[in-house]
């Protein structure tokens, strides 16, 4: 499992370095956004938005967005990983999908030892996949920025693949296939009639919209 | 420092640490209702989902069809064949690229 997270991050890091100064950002602030953001998805977000000419806030806001799902990470980790002091300012940093899953591997079997293998692996991966993850993006936004026009490699396609295929490992589900597909429309429709970057933000209200009507069914039946 | 994209760059980063710190500091309670769950395991799903499409058909505030889509779908068969992330994005790409070399 590790071995494979590794080679996984490794050609992630490159795509997003290569994509990034391919797509207008500098070196120096792709690898910032590696470093300091270090959560894959939210990156890619940023660039994709100011690469199809959306606001910085509007960019800022589809990534953070996508960042919440670390937060719900970090409830799920904090009584296996009992960070106090400094250990949880940078322990923080490192949650994200890989260590997450790493960490969590053992609980079902519970036990001391698994919540103590669980510990070891969240740091380990943790730190592994930092280095690894900022190597890979300084070399891709180097090769990235001698490209060129991106167009001209097929880039601009790469971004929406990387999207879906980090979009394939969470269709375990209707719900999810649904909200999907629903997303997807709602967010081509509306890309003629709002600015740039807006339509992934007027999607994301989707899951919402769809959690709330649904709750609404069984009170009518009841009633 | 000032440009837009420095502020965004730095706005994300805050953004996304002071998330993954919530996480982490926040009672278990507080995300435990069963719609604040289902609403949290589908918003990524929507958001990619949204990106994926916006990025495959949209030029600033345009649709448009062109080798991106070619590109794309096979990025979606590498996907159901199961095959590696890099190559998923390899093959998107190099799709899209021989498409614009030879038209």
């Amino acid at each position: 499992m590790g071995l494979s997270i590794a080679v996984a991050s490794g050609a992630y890091g490159l795509s997003f370095g290569a994509l990034s100064t391919a797509g207008g950002l500098s070196v120096l602030q792709t690898c910032a956004l590696s470093v300091l953001v270090f959560t894959g998805g939210s990156q890619f977000a940023l660039i994709g938005v100011l690469g199809g000419g959306g606001s910085a806030v509007s960019g800022t806001a589809s990534a953070v967005l996508l960042g919440v799902r670390n937060m719900v990470y970090g409830v799920r980790l904090a009584p296996l990983l009992h960070l106090r002091g400094l250990q949880r300012v940078v322990g923080a940093q490192l949650v994200i999908d890989e260590t997450t899953a790493v960490a969590l591997t053992g609980e079902a079997t519970g036990g001391e030892l698994a919540r103590r293998a669980g510990r070891f692996g969240y740091w380990f991966t943790g730190l592994a996949l930092f280095v690894l993850w900022n190597v890979a993006t300084l070399v891709g936004a180097v090769a990235g920025e001698a490209v060129g026009d991106p167009r001209r490699y097929g880039l601009d396609a790469a971004a929406p693949a990387a999207f879906l295929a980090l979009l394939a490992t969470r269709l375990d589900s209707r719900p999810a296939w649904a909200t999907a597909v629903v997303a997807a429309l709602v967010a081509v429709a509306v890309v003629p009639v709002v600015p740039a970057g807006v339509p992934v933000l007027v999607a994301a209200l989707v899951p919402v919209v769809a959690v709330l009507a649904g709750r609404r069914r069984p009170d009518e039946a009841t009633s | 420092m000032t440009t837009p994209e420095w502020a965004a760059v730095l706005a994300t980063a805050a953004g996304c640490y002071l998330l993954k710190l919530a996480g982490l500091l926040v009672p278990e309670r507080w995300l435990e209702g069963e719609r604040t769950a289902r609403v949290m395991t589908l918003l990524p799903v929507a958001l990619l989902a949204a990106l994926a499409a916006v990025q495959t058909f949209a030029v600033g505030g345009h649709l448009v069809v062109d080798a991106r889509v070619a590109g794309v779908a096979v990025a979606v068969v590498a996907l159901v064949l199961r095959a590696p992330f890099i190559v998923v994005v390899a093959a998107a790409a190099l799709t899209a690229a021989l498409l614009r070399a030879v038209t």
